[in-house]
């Protein structure tokens, strides 16, 4: 009894502590609601009308909403970044961000099930897809495999961040103990969850553009540089607005990872042009399609040659310490690879898969209005859930609010 | 199929040695979870895995299951939104008893089972609700069929490249036979025009053309679902809601499909089409027999494609395009009866298949005369 009303209380006080806060924070909150009733309204009409109204169609399947899912997988994937270090290396630098990196992982993942959600055709019969009152087609379907890591790893990156914030809303210590099997555990699971999402698409050989063997390392890397790349502007922010004390070692020992998956990310793009370009066969038509257009078919150059020279240009820079040290550097470097690697994991990825098609037909693929409304509705969502824990958080964590027996 | 069964050539790339069941585990203790559908006829209700399906009609598969006060709740939640609807229909005192039994069979169509895994009654009374509710919206009575695949029967199909002249009556055929949406087009077969001495060359094929056929310096070549013996699109479904019955045809279970597409981007032959929107078939057009796993009418958001006019040809029929071909190009038949006219194509011609690399094993020959 004793536990749940001192939940009670907290609830009641991070719901005091989200209600009020400056008025830029205020307009904050205000415009991200108002993103995400547009979304829900674009959302209400697909649902009324069907999926006619996104720009997909037999030829291309799968666009925007499935493009966003995979790349926020790998944001997602990257809490395991800063939880590694902290509960398993035990760096104490790394203790002020691991919760908002735990924080954003949540986040990212509600995303990613809500634009499998919005994906769907029959949002009203996915109970058909609940183990044991549905049919569940374990081990085949690498789908149901993503369905159990994806929820697995939401679960333990609530349930990690949520006891110690318990605790130390009481006032006490987390006993390691407690937490740090889940903390491990969480670490392979976060690997889990971006190599079973790579294996989605590996897994097809009807799609030559993806079933490549490279695909879910680089998943990986790309994951780790773009998930802390984000991490580290959410902190810049963070450190700006509130007393939260985030010191520069730690954004500096965060920077230092996001460099290292950023070459290893460009190392293997080098392996993967290489191997499409050196000796090109007809399974090399969806890179050709991707970076250069086919037969006067170009809907994508824009994006790809947007999204290369950001990538190398980032990743050049954050090379070089004295660079990589001054903060504005930085940030900038951690925008671009982070703009990157949205076009290059999302847009980049997704869609060539189906260009050409099986039989070489390329009908190319344009989001419309609708969806561009409903995938800017679930990021504003995001957002907004990310806001609201990393909120309590900080002001459990600086001991602002407190359970008072 | 076991291999043992087998009477035409296979790569035996990928195969697993089967224990007859469509299941891809390799293992028959049902611990996949795709188990139970074998000998259906399981009258201890006991013995059940996934909530009983074996054994239970309908909804009842999904709610006459024991369970703990967990998954009551669970179930409680996932009805809840759907069933006020269908109840404050059904408890309001000015609706007549048609409303009242519309909205009890639209209740037990919401909460059926997969179709794959229910009895030979239960089909039957799907198929008995789906007509009924068709004749209550319409006023007009529709046949639909749950005709289980036949003994002894593989169906296969050959296509002579030779022959087709690109009329495209098969195509017209096809849409009017299996009901499909006249809006968006939809068409399970492509008919890809090919230059003369450029070889199958696909990428350079037109599958659109709007000319007088047979164009000069052009031959045919149609493409539909090939009904793999061992297709991907199956194997990636997360609820199971396609699957191959055992006279080889590839089916979907359009009430079980929830929409995901996965099954579309594993398909190597573009065989599979989704639907968009709702499709609209004029009421003068619809063809009224139909069957379950056939041409009855779709709803929007749900995958479908070529059965190999399942309606037709467990009836003992040819699919409405071999039906349709003027130049006797398409040939159906069964694999497993030695006289049959596509066993003769393929002991007697130089036979051939797409993509055969991929170990997919597909059930339709091309040959050339």
């Amino acid at each position: 009894m004793g536990r749940l009303k001192v939940f009670k209380s907290l609830v009641k006080d991070s719901l005091d502590v989200i209600t009020h806060g400056s008025l830029r924070y205020h307009i904050w909150m205000a415009s991200l609601t108002l993103i995400m009733l547009i979304g829900m309204y674009c959302y209400s009409i697909q649902l009324e009308e069907g999926l006619s109204v996104t720009g997909m169609t037999d030829r291309v399947s799968w666009g925007l909403y499935i493009s966003n899912f995979t790349f926020l997988v790998g944001v997602a994937a990257a809490a395991v970044m800063l939880v590694m270090p902290t509960y398993v290396l035990k760096d104490i630098d790394f203790k002020q961000a691991v919760l908002i990196g735990e924080g954003l992982a949540v986040a990212a993942l509600i995303m990613c099930l809500a634009f499998v959600v919005a994906d769907m055709g029959g949002p009203s019969v996915l109970w058909h897809m609940i183990p044991g009152i549905g049919v569940f087609n374990f081990p085949n379907s690498m789908l149901t495999w993503d369905v159990i890591v994806l929820n697995g790893y939401l679960f333990l990156n609530i349930t990690i961040p949520f006891y110690i914030l318990f605790r130390h809303y009481q006032g006490k210590e987390a006993k390691s103990k407690v937490y740090v099997p889940g903390a491990i555990l969480s670490v392979f699971w976060a690997v889990g969850i971006h190599l079973v999402t790579a294996f989605l698409y590996q897994g097809l050989q009807a799609r030559p553009f993806w079933n490549n063997a490279l695909l879910g390392p680089r998943f990986l890397a790309s994951a780790f540089a773009a998930g802390p790349a984000l991490i580290i502007l959410v902190l810049a922010i963070i450190r700006n607005f509130s007393a939260f004390n985030i010191q520069d070692k730690t954004i500096k020992k965060i920077a230092l990872v996001v460099t290292v998956a950023a070459q290893i990310n460009l190392i293997m793009l080098v392996s993967e042009l290489f191997k499409e370009f050196y000796a090109p066969t007809h399974h090399s038509e969806s890179a050709y399609y991707l970076f250069f257009g086919l037969h006067g078919k170009t809907a994508l150059l824009p994006w790809i040659w947007t999204a290369i020279p950001l990538n190398v240009l980032a990743t050049v820079l954050l090379t070089f310490h004295k660079l990589r040290n001054n903060f504005k550097i930085l940030y900038l470097s951690c925008f671009m690879l982070f703009i990157a690697i949205w076009i290059e994991k999302g847009f980049g990825l997704i869609v060539p898969g189906f260009i050409p098609g099986p039989y070489g037909k390329i009908a190319e693929y344009t989001p419309t209005g609708i969806e561009i409304g409903v995938t800017l509705g679930i990021w504003a969502l995001g957002a907004f859930v990310f806001t609201i824990l990393a909120k309590t958080a900080i002001n459990i964590e600086l001991g602002k609010i407190k359970f008072k027996k | 199929m076991g291999d043992k069964n087998k009477k035409w050539f296979s790569l035996n790339l990928n195969r697993k040695v089967s224990n007859e069941t469509t299941c891809g585990c390799g293992k028959s203790s049902g611990g996949c979870g795709s188990h139970n559908s074998n000998p259906i006829p399981n009258t201890d209700s006991k013995i059940k895995s996934i909530g009983g399906e074996r054994t239970k009609d309908g909804f009842e598969q999904v709610f006459d299951v024991k369970m703990d006060r967990r998954t009551a709740f669970k179930k409680l939640t996932a009805s809840l939104l759907i069933g006020a609807g269908a109840v404050s229909t059904s408890c309001s005192m000015l609706t007549g008893d048609e409303t009242k039994e519309k909205a009890q069979i639209d209740w037990e169509e919401q909460f059926k089972g997969n179709y794959k895994l229910m009895t030979d009654d239960e089909k039957k009374g799907t198929v008995d609700r789906l007509m009924r509710s068709y004749e209550l919206r319409t006023g007009k009575k529709i046949n639909m069929s749950s005709k289980n695949a036949n003994e002894d029967v593989l169906f296969g199909y050959a296509f002579n490249i030779s022959k087709c002249q690109g009329y495209m009556d098969c195509v017209n055929a096809c849409v009017e036979e299996n009901n499909q949406d006249r809006d968006s087009q939809m068409q399970y077969i492509r008919i890809h025009e090919m230059k003369d001495g450029r070889g199958l060359d696909f990428g350079e094929a037109d599958d659109n053309y709007y000319h007088e056929v047979p164009a000069e310096g052009h031959f045919y070549m149609g493409t539909q679902c090939f009904h793999c013996d061992n297709p991907p699109c199956v194997e990636v479904c997360p609820v199971q809601a396609t699957w191959r019955e055992d006279d080889g045809l590839v089916v979907v279970d359009y009430d079980w499909c929830v929409g995901c597409r996965y099954c579309m981007a594993a398909c190597p032959y573009d065989g599979r089409r989704f639907n968009w929107k709702k499709p609209e078939v004029p009421e003068a057009e619809i063809n009224h027999n139909q069957h379950y796993l056939g041409n009855r009418m779709r709803k929007k958001g749900v995958m479908e494609k070529c059965t190999f006019c399942v309606q037709r040809s467990r009836a003992g029929k040819n699919p409405a395009c071999v039906e349709a071909c003027p130049t006797g190009a398409r040939i159906f038949g069964n694999l497993l009866d030695p006289n049959s006219t596509i066993r003769w194509v393929l002991e007697n011609k130089k036979v051939f298949r797409l993509k055969e690399d991929l170990g997919t094993e597909p059930k339709f020959w091309y040959f050339m005369d």
